[in-house]
């Protein structure tokens, strides 16, 4: 018999709660979909690539159907014109997914307080982490990840629930 | 520039109750607005001025009539600029389309017509461009509320 294959007892074996396997196996494998619709685009680009390197943390890949993706990035303003469709990009995601509010303008309109612009993605879409800055450093939306990584690994992960 | 154009452009105008000056080195025309088309047809015409850059309005609330219709041309042989500025009042801010002259005019008479709510009277389609069906007013009227919003979609509690 193959020595390497004989069960020793030792590590064969691991016990874990499944929330924290399911959280661990989810917060490193974010498809973010990137809703881009101003100069936050730039920032995006900058800790997309080389230099900041999202892909550390898994959040690498974007998908260009929202169907496909688990994290919905709200890069830039959105206009009350815009809000029916980011609606619709968000309803599309399947179960399990996260919005962030990348920028003062997805998050609380920033300084645009006019007939145009929505005061914030919250006003109709839940929004699990918001990024400040106009455009955030690369630093802070790495900071945001690292955030929504937390508490994607400290959520409870039901297999089943109303929603899925 | 031109500087012999202009001043050629200049006394050809000054008739009609229009009264042509030169501010900041562009020519401006203050006019009737029923002396809107010919002129248009003298500049394009006879003047060279092929590109219509741009039709805006400026709303001045304490003042009747209220709001300045304000055209911008260009030629693109010349190089010089000309503007024209027509005033409306704000029970009927009517003033004649420019699309039978420029293409262009359609869009940018759009815009200003969800901005401010100028009628140009002549073109077909002023349906809301930058705006939405069903926004109520003109937002770059002073009288619109500045926090005034009309969202499409309802607010989450």
């Amino acid at each position: 018999m193959n020595q390497a294959n004989e069960k020793s007892g030792a590590f064969e074996y691991l016990t874990t709660r499944k929330d924290e396997l399911v959280g661990w196996a989810r917060k490193f494998s974010i498809f973010p979909y990137p809703f881009v619709t101003a100069c936050c685009a730039m920032e995006f680009m900058s800790v997309s690539s080389t230099m900041y390197d999202t892909d550390r943390f898994g959040a690498a890949l974007p998908r260009f159907s929202p169907r496909q993706s688990d994290l919905l990035m709200v890069v830039g303003t959105i206009t009350h014109k815009q809000a029916p469709i980011l609606k619709k990009v968000y309803e599309q995601m399947c179960e399990p997914k996260w919005v962030m509010a990348f920028g003062v303008c997805a998050s609380s309109g920033g300084f645009y307080r006019n007939y145009a612009a929505l005061q914030g993605i919250d006003k109709i879409i839940p929004v699990d982490v918001y990024i400040p800055g106009c455009p955030p450093r690369p630093e802070s939306v790495i900071d945001g990840i690292m955030q929504l990584q937390d508490k994607i690994a400290n959520a409870s992960h039901p297999i089943i629930n109303e929603k899925f | 520039m031109d500087q012999g154009l202009l001043e050629r452009l200049r006394e050809r105008l000054d008739a009609e109750g229009r009264e042509p000056v030169f501010a900041h080195g562009l020519l401006a025309v203050p006019l009737p607005r029923e002396a809107l088309l010919d002129t248009v047809n003298l500049l394009k015409n006879d003047f060279g001025f092929d590109l219509f850059l741009d039709v805006t309005a400026v709303d001045w609330p304490e003042r009747e009539p209220r709001f300045d219709v304000v055209y911008h041309f260009y030629s693109t042989r010349e190089h010089v600029r000309v503007r024209l500025k027509t005033a409306v009042t704000a029970a009927e801010p009517v003033v004649d389309s420019l699309v039978g002259h420029y293409g262009s005019a359609h869009f940018m008479e759009r815009e200003c017509h969800d901005m401010y709510g100028i009628v140009f009277r002549g073109n077909a389609d002023l349906r809301p461009i930058l705006l939405y069906e069903g926004f109520e007013g003109h937002p770059l009227r002073k009288d619109y509320p500045k926090e005034r919003e009309q969202p499409l979609v309802r607010y989450r509690e």
